[in-house]
């Protein structure tokens, strides 16, 4: 359909708002408004199951949504402001606190996803087409780690605090079992959409260590894997387009036709493992770090999904790309084009000086973290 | 107050029912070919008693039985402003299905009269005088479609439901009157403070809430809403859903606040029961509906419910929320049933849920509005549906009812699946083929309606929130 080009767009301009609005109604306009464009994109140009995917998608961010704008109502009647700022200093009583937090929790849960609302991702993620796939994981999932942030700690530290072992578990079962999980998946982008919810299980474990280092780490976690996770599900469309199906028994051998191909996608799974020199490898440690002050016992059962993301990404990359070329079907199987080494290229790019260089975006946010773990560890009295 | 200084305080009414007169004896001379003028009569008619309910003094009239209030000016000017959308739309209509008669605007015009005494109602006398006076236009429009079975059904099922609310509703009065000694709303309030608030009093209210709960299609008495609205014809069903709903709900607020406002507790227990059930009936009920219309009704009778959480907050805050949401959905809902008018395929009107597969393919202006007043009608924001609840919950939630208000947000949920399913249909199914040419008509009206749904809504609420602050303010409500 010809809208197609409008529908990123659209879902940019909310973005944008929602990481721009500086009131909680306007915020929630924005992150609400999210849903529309999304469902469409994956309803009209999505796969064979997109009616129940998008169902899925819409229903579930929704019932989260819901429960924040009755916490924002809340608010808006204790406070007498939705101004985020003026709300950031505003002091809650302990026990409202842990109300409102539950209600946002439910929403940006959702949305990251975590476990055990994770469900929708990987339905959502295999219907949709790869334009849709790329905004979900790069965009749309980073919008629950900015709520964590900006609204979860500083707002309700106490309950923040209260609730940090119930984020830790979630996050521990999150990095374990789906890796797990998707160690068993026959469809490649339903791997990589597993994959990406036990990355985010390092985020959210990270933001609730509360110190500059967890932190710190969350936020370049979810840098590192907007790129990362993206440039995979572009990685996937590319044999999409070519073969129309994305069973992982289908191919084997594509190095031997796709060389260039090969070398990409190696690139982008060695950042999903978290290889030193990878831009994956700098959020996940520090994260780790940051766990590791708070919980030991967490940031130990963490480092276990750095050892599982090892085995799922290379197993699927040897399953793919590895061994003869069998399936007759492959043989003509076009390498990249120069179109698709133009849109990687940029990706290619920051995967690797973000790799190197992570301090290009630590300067960016130290002076936020620090302001935003300050005002935590005094709230809460440590 | 002379006679004649109270007939200057009712002139909107006045002036309406002596134009209704005059288009009644006008038609009747000229038979059915006066269709059209009689049409453009009622609307100028209806237009000009928008102008004087709008400039209108405040005061009371008929020793009591007639208010003039910002309330009541608000209620006016919104009911008559939207009823000649509605004598629009089913004029055109009517003429398209070989039913024009000169009687549809002239009933259309006793209703909108009914009306405006029902939000002027002072009294118990008056209150029920202008219900009947609505009801039995209503009753009338339901079946205009004398030949048609469904229509006839309808109008049936309608009035016999319509009757016995009546009773009930009668039944509260004459008990209210018995145990507080008057049917003056004021010194109802007064007979209460002063103690009498019997178990007498409270039974009254509770079947006078019964009654306008009826009127309102509030659950549990929502059972006729369906039927009637898959029977009567479609443009009646899109006025139906509007005007006599926010003129219900006025006069229920008004009651609740004026007369009973001292029995805050008491009666918001039956109203926060009622919103409860119609949230959860109109959620879970519309989930099985394949004819649109009955979706609709259901969708209908989940939005009384949270107009009735914004009833529940029993503050000045939850009435002018109130008085916002039930503007914002006549318009929403306007524009729905006049897409569903403008559709029709080989002739014949599209009403079944599968009829509407592909729409955005072969019709892609209505599609678009439908969708845009589905998203709106579930409450998603930017659109004005999302307004209409955030200020209604707001209310509720300062009011201290926030796990009502919680729960009653995940019965939307439950809803935006129908709704969610309407776009489905329209936007990722295959069509089966042409429809009609839409008649520009309803097709004017459902894309003017979608704007407005966003982003005129925007610009609007700003005028529109004052004006509902200044009206709810005449309840007298902290």
């Amino acid at each position: 359909m010809r809208s197609a080009p409008v529908m990123p767009e659209y879902i940019e301009t909310l973005v944008i708002g929602v990481f721009c609005a500086l009131d909680l109604v306007l915020f929630y306009l924005f992150f609400e408004g999210g849903l529309v464009p999304m469902f469409l994109i994956i309803g009209i140009w999505g796969g064979k199951n997109r009616v129940y995917a998008a169902y899925k998608f819409f229903l579930y961010t929704l019932l989260g949504s819901v429960l924040m704008l009755a916490a924002i109502l809340a608010m808006a009647s204790i406070a007498k402001t939705t101004s985020i700022p003026d709300l950031m200093v505003f002091k809650f009583d302990p026990k409202v606190q842990i109300l409102l937090w539950l209600a946002f929790f439910a929403s940006f849960a959702v949305k990251m996803p975590m476990w055990p609302v994770h469900t929708w991702l990987p339905d959502a993620h295999v219907e949709a087409p790869t334009a849709g796939s790329v905004i979900l994981a790069g965009i749309l999932l980073k919008m629950g780690g900015y709520g964590f942030l900006r609204f979860l700690l500083p707002m309700f530290p106490q309950a923040s605090v209260y609730f940090t072992p119930l984020v830790f578990a979630m996050s521990v079962i999150a990095i374990i079992y789906t890796s797990l999980v998707a160690f068993r998946q026959v469809d490649i982008k339903k791997l990589i959409a597993y994959s990406s919810v036990a990355h985010m299980g390092f985020v959210t474990m990270g933001i609730f260590s509360g110190n500059a280092q967890g932190v710190q780490g969350a936020i370049f976690q979810m840098l590192s894997h907007g790129v990362i996770a993206g440039a995979l599900f572009l990685c996937v469309g590319v044999v999409y387009d070519r073969m129309h199906t994305r069973e992982i028994a289908f191919y084997g051998g594509l190095a031997n036709r796709m060389p260039w191909y090969a070398a990409i996608f190696l690139l982008f799974t060695m950042g999903n493992v978290g290889l030193p020199g990878t831009s994956g490898f700098v959020g996940e440690i520090l994260t780790m770090t940051g766990a590791y002050q708070v919980s030991t016992w967490t940031a130990l059962a963490a480092t276990t999904g750095v050892i599982l993301s090892a085995v799922y990404a290379l197993s699927l990359y040897r399953r793919v790309m590895f061994g003869e070329l069998v399936n007759p079907k492959l043989a003509a199987i076009q390498d990249l084009t120069v179109r698709e080494v133009v849109i990687f290229a940029p990706l290619i790019a920051s995967t690797l000086i973000l790799g190197v260089r992570p301090g290009l975006i630590f300067n960016l946010t130290a002076a936020s973290v620090d302001h935003l773990v300050g005002a935590y560890k005094a709230a809460v009295g440590g | 107050m002379t006679f004649q200084d109270a007939l200057l305080l009712a002139r909107p009414e006045v002036f309406l029912a002596a134009s209704t007169l005059l288009l009644l004896v006008w038609g009747a001379f000229r038979g059915d070919k006066a269709m059209g003028e009689v049409s453009i009569g009622a609307s100028l008619a209806l237009v000009a008693a928008a102008g004087l309910a709008a400039v209108s003094p405040e005061g009371t009239a008929f020793s009591g039985g007639f208010i003039a209030d910002g309330a009541s000016s608000f209620g006016k000017v919104a009911i008559y402003l939207i009823s000649p959308v509605a004598i629009y739309l089913g004029d055109r209509w009517l003429v398209r299905v070989g039913n024009g008669r000169f009687e549809y605007p002239i009933l259309i015009l006793l209703a909108a009269l009914g009306m405006g005494m029902m939000v002027s109602a002072g009294d118990l006398i008056s209150l029920y005088i202008g219900i009947e006076l609505q009801s039995l236009a209503l009753y009338v429009l339901a079946a205009f479609r004398r030949d048609d079975a469904k229509a006839s059904e309808a109008g049936l099922k309608y009035f016999v439901l319509g009757a016995l609310s009546s009773g009930l509703l009668l039944y509260g009065a004459s008990l209210i009157y018995g145990f507080a000694g008057s049917t003056h709303f004021d010194l109802i309030a007064k007979s209460i403070e002063g103690g009498a608030t019997g178990t007498g009093v409270l039974f009254g209210l509770v079947f006078l809430i019964c009654g306008l709960a009826f009127k309102v299609s509030a659950a549990p008495f929502h059972m006729w809403t369906p039927d009637v609205y898959e029977g009567a014809p479609t443009p009646v069903v899109g006025f139906f859903a509007a005007a006599p709903k926010l003129a219900a709900m006025l006069l229920l607020a008004r009651v609740l606040s004026e007369a009973f406002g001292t029995a805050l507790e008491q009666w918001r227990q039956i109203i926060v029961v009622a919103a409860f059930l119609s949230v959860a009936v109109g959620a879970f009920g519309g989930l099985a509906q394949s004819n649109i219309k009955r979706l609709l009704a259901y969708s209908s009778i989940a939005n009384i419910g949270y107009a009735l959480i914004g009833l529940s907050a029993g503050s000045a805050e939850g009435m002018e929320a109130v008085l916002v949401f039930m503007v914002l959905y006549m318009i929403d809902v306007t524009g729905f049933f006049a897409c569903i008018g403008a559709l029709s395929r080989d002739g014949k009107p599209m009403e079944q849920l599968s009829d509407f597969a592909g729409l955005a393919r072969v019709r892609p202006g209505l599609a678009l509005a439908l969708t845009a007043l589905s998203f709106s009608v579930m409450g998603l924001p930017p659109f004005s549906g999302f307004w209409a609840k955030m200020f209604v919950f707001k209310a509720a939630i300062a009011s201290g009812q926030w796990a009502l208000a919680a729960v009653l947000l995940l019965g939307s949920v439950v809803a935006a699946f129908y709704y969610l399913r309407l776009i489905k249909t329209m936007w990722f199914d295959a069509a089966p083929g042409q429809t009609d040419k839409e008649p520009l008509d309803a097709k004017g009206v459902a894309l003017a309606s979608a704007l407005f749904c966003f982003p005129v809504v925007l610009p609007a609420l700003a005028v529109l929130e004052p004006l509902a602050k200044t009206a709810a303010s005449a309840f007298g409500l902290k």
